[in-house]
């Protein structure tokens, strides 16, 4: 079964021949790690024997109803099903919480990021054998929570900016959101410095840090995924899908035409095997074709409905969301004109495309040249810290992190695309904010708006309105 | 350390020799932790059988300056502690005058030179514990790192104060609009460096020095930032919150060293809380009484502004409503007792009751989670950059929270969004959604009155 894993879905699967060695020749002894702090010096071995109860990774918690019926076939084609059953159910409740809408897809989200939180701390507990720290648990959650109040708060705040006005309560704690949070989270800190024992302060400051690390991780990534997805929905659909079809169609064209290894470690220690020494050039570059193509073909689909083209709103009046408007310029079929080599070629002088689709050719390449870097990156992060998979939570899978280690940087460069490349501010977030200024400032603002407007000719000029 | 360093309690016989002290004591400023740093180590011994495996961190040489050694060579060690930290105390007060009065360029400067050295201290400690200076990589990384954090914080602080001159200029235009964009490519190739150069034999080195060296960008790179838009505030927003806190310092250090008797936290055995309850109240006065001297001059009190004609800073203005004298109605209690029934004092005054509260009451959590780093890392000092005092982290430790403090309580109680960045977005929109705005805040401002004659003009 583990030699199964290592050939999966393209995601970072960890080679367990390497994990062996690995425990042989480790060189990070010299670390004055709390592991290491009984003063042995010989490998992480005996550092990462667990006692915080049963890791997870180990125990294998496949249904018994999977179990009993694939009981005939042997091991190796055993494990393809489960991962192949799961798969496809975690494809179909992608569809099914799609279909329910942006508020269950809100929730669905934050329920996967405190559960790739807490897969990340157990094993930060593990490493360190940490788990009877006082407080530390507490406070880990307790950070969490502040920071996920701070980042929620400002999207609701935004978003939501007519139901806030309207209760009081609401109006308060929006208009003093950041000094609320900051106490929050000073709260927590002077808990943190009251906490600090003498016996453990190495300890301590190792978990304060890998929590300030791990919320800088997931709850931003989350954060950022819940703002691309108020865009609208096919901002959220689209990078996802990429991701997963890059992983996919990487390991297929690997399986079935691999053969130059990728990754190779840096030249100056060359006798070190690489990081993930199943991946290929002819999967990587298989799969970047595959993607692109897959991402074209899926926006052109998308971008005619308009549920998943359409901005999330807040319908104050019944109280709900609203997915309904005139669709944005990229998502209206325009004509392109084909360069001259293609019209050669396919015999058509123009194509209509949506907008849209270009945009999709470049998220594409980026989730297929760039996404693999963070997959690399929490393969080498399990191999740092020994361990198989981050949990255990789906059979044959892993933990949650193990499927979501690729989206990292999707999420945020999705973020950064739309900001730079697709949209301006947010009209409703900047006429909160003039409503704020003072009312020479507003006045200044209604000047300098009402001259812009007239030079472009939207306003009829001065002349004609004055008499 | 920079905080508190006060004694406790001392038996009468020497009451008078630290009398006679009082006047070195009153230069020497800051807690003396570096001469009773050498008793500390022998209470932390009994960590060390807990981290045995740990090797000590490297204490930088002494390089207190050849002509201050000279001057200095007739006196007893002890003294010769004192006096050279008197004198350092005295040359940083001093600088710290000189470059407020060269004015915010410099300002600036100087506080981005004190965040890469803080950087460059926190990173070294890092190396030494972990022997990491060898890693391949490594350093260029770190730096990379922090160039990239301080592209993008400085780019965005540029984008906003500066708008009218980045859209003069083509080239600063083009960097300005894809901004987040180039900040997050040139991470990204930061990252991407650093999993390619992910070593079998290192690789929880590795991580370990990528999650440092994100930890340290967070601390050091954000509160340098936020001390710079306090900075554009007004140039008192940056000196009062700092003043508070050195003046927190020197008081709950003078207060301890004459009353000191209970101890305040095992942390740090030498803080007591007369110290602490006694320069809470010292530093208030100190605040009220600093905020009315400044708040009379319009050099501090005016947001700095980029002139584009002149193209140089400017800060002139009409003060704002907080710094303009009221009067307040005395509570009776008051009244009674100092016979004044209204006194003119200036709002800002009553924020900086705000301000020194916190700088008093949650600044020394500042100075304990350093502290606890220095003594869960064994290490005396950050660096041995400042002769007497250690490095530079060791005097603005207690500085961390106070700069986030007193942005987020700009941002809550006194200002309310930038103009000219709601401004820039406004242009930035599209059209129909600019005529949008334009239609609601009429329908706002004819509400509020301020828009009678428009709206007779339009109806005639």
């Amino acid at each position: 079964m583990t030699e199964l894993r290592k050939r999966g879905g393209g995601g970072a699967d960890p080679d367990s021949a390497d994990n062996i060695s690995d425990k042989e020749a480790d060189g990070d002894d010299r670390l004055g790690l709390a592991g290491d702090a009984e003063g042995e010096c010989d490998g992480d071995s005996k550092a990462d024997t667990p006692d915080y109860p049963l890791s997870t990774a180990d125990t294998d918690n496949t249904p018994e109803c999977l179990n009993k019926a694939l009981e005939g076939l042997p091991p190796r084609w055993k494990n393809y099903w489960i991962r192949g059953v799961l798969s496809l159910a975690m494809i179909s409740g992608f569809f099914l919480i799609i279909y329910m809408g942006p508020i269950a897809l809100i929730l669905v989200v934050m329920s996967v990021q405190i559960k790739c939180f807490q897969e990340i701390i157990t094993i930060g507990y593990r490493v360190y054998h940490s788990y009877d720290l006082p407080w530390f648990r507490t406070l880990s959650w307790y950070f969490l929570i502040c920071v996920n109040y701070f980042f929620y708060g400002e999207t609701v705040a935004d978003y939501f900016g007519a139901l806030v006005q309207r209760e009081e309560p609401l109006q308060f704690l929006a208009r003093y959101h950041r000094f609320i949070s900051f106490a929050l989270y000073l709260a927590g800190f002077c808990m943190f410095v009251l906490s600090l024992v003498k016996k453990h302060y190495r300890l301590q400051f190792y978990m304060f840090a890998w929590t300030h690390v791990t919320l800088l991780i997931v709850v931003t990534q989350s954060h950022l995924v819940i703002q691309n997805l108020f865009e609208g929905m096919i901002w959220f659909i689209v990078p996802i899908s990429i991701v997963i079809c890059n992983d996919i169609m990487a390991y297929l064209f690997g399986f079935f035409f691999g053969r130059t290894p990728l990754i190779k470690p840096c030249v100056c220690v060359s006798h070190a095997p690489q990081l993930s020494p199943k991946k290929t050039w002819e999967g990587f570059i298989g799969g970047f074709f595959a993607t692109v193509v897959f991402g074209f073909i899926l926006a052109y689909l998308l971008s005619q409905f308009q549920c998943f083209v359409c901005p999330v709103g807040f319908n104050s009046e019944s109280n709900s969301f609203t997915v309904e408007c005139e669709p944005s310029d990229i998502f209206v079929m325009q004509e392109y004109t084909l360069p001259t080599v293609l019209q050669n070629t396919l015999t058509w002088k123009t194509v209509n495309l949506y907008p849209f689709a270009i945009h999709s050719i470049f998220l594409s390449s980026f989730g297929s040249l760039i996404g693999p870097f963070g997959g690399f990156f929490a393969s080498g992060f399990k191999r740092a810290f020994k361990i198989k998979d981050f949990a255990n939570t789906i059979p044959g899978h892993g933990g949650i992190m193990d499927r979501f280690d690729c989206q990292y940087l999707m999420a945020t460069f999705t973020h950064v695309y739309i900001a730079s490349f697709v949209r301006g501010p947010n009209p409703s977030k900047v006429l909160q904010q003039l409503l704020l200024l003072q009312p020479e400032q507003q006045l200044g603002i209604f000047h300098t708006l009402q001259s812009h407007l007239r030079d472009k000719g939207i306003l009829p000029p001065a002349a004609v309105q004055a008499e | 350390m920079f905080c508190y360093g006060y004694i406790r309690i001392v038996p009468f016989q020497s009451q008078i020799f630290h009398f006679f002290k009082f006047f070195s004591v009153f230069v020497c400023l800051q807690g003396s932790d570096n001469e009773l740093k050498a008793e500390k180590e022998g209470v932390s011994d009994s960590e060390s059988k807990v981290d045995s495996g740990v090797p000590e961190v490297p204490v930088p040489p002494d390089d207190t300056p050849e002509v201050l050694n000279k001057a200095l060579s007739g006196l007893s060690s002890r003294w010769k502690n004192w006096w050279v930290r008197g004198i350092l105390t005295l040359a940083m007060i001093s600088f710290f005058f000189f470059i407020i009065y060269l004015g915010p360029m410099v300002l600036m400067m100087i506080v981005l030179c004190v965040q890469i050295k803080c950087f460059q201290e926190i990173i070294t400690i890092g190396y030494s514990v972990y022997h990491s200076y060898d890693l391949p990589w490594f350093r260029t990384l770190s730096w990379y790192f922090l160039l990239c954090v301080n592209y993008f914080f400085y780019g965005e602080t540029v984008t906003d104060y500066f708008f009218t001159l980045v859209q003069r200029e083509e080239p600063l235009r083009i960097l300005s609009k894809y901004h987040r964009f180039i900040s997050f490519a040139l991470y990204l190739t930061g990252f991407c460096m650093f999993v390619l150069s992910l070593v079998k034999k290192h690789y929880r080195l590795q991580f370990y020095m990528f999650g440092w060296t994100h930890v340290t960008l967070l601390i050091v790179v954000t509160q340098s930032h936020l001390i710079i838009h306090n900075l554009f505030e007004g140039m008192i927003w940056f000196i009062v919150p700092i003043s508070c806190v050195i003046c927190n310092d020197i008081m709950a250090y003078m207060f301890g060293f004459f009353f000191g008797r209970t101890p305040l936290i095992k942390l740090s055995p030498k803080k007591t809380w007369e110290g602490f309850i006694g320069g809470f109240f010292s530093t208030i006065v100190f605040g009220i009484m600093l905020s009315y001297v400044m708040a009379g001059y319009r050099y501090f009190v005016c947001p700095v502004e980029f002139n584009n004609d002149s193209n140089s800073f400017q800060v002139d203005c009409e003060p704002s409503e907080l710094f303009q004298l009221q009067d307040y109605f005395l509570p009776s209690m008051l009244e009674s007792v100092t016979g004044w029934t209204t006194v003119r004092l200036y709002p800002f005054q009553i924020h900086s009751i705000a301000l020194s509260s916190f700088a008093s009451i949650v600044g020394p959590f500042g100075g304990f989670f350093a502290s606890g780093f220095k003594r869960a890392f064994k290490i005396k000092d950050f660096a041995n950059t400042i002769p007497g005092h250690g490095g530079i982290m060791d005097r603005f430790d207690c500085q961390y929270l106070m700069a986030t403090f007193v942005n987020v309580y700009i941002a809550s109680f006194i200002r309310g969004p930038n103009p000219t960045k709601v401004i820039q977005q406004l242009l930035a929109l599209r059209p129909d959604q600019q005529l949008y705005i334009f239609n609601s805040l009429k329908a706002h401002l004819t509400e509020k009155g301020l828009l009678p004659a428009l709206e007779e003009a339009a109806a005639a």
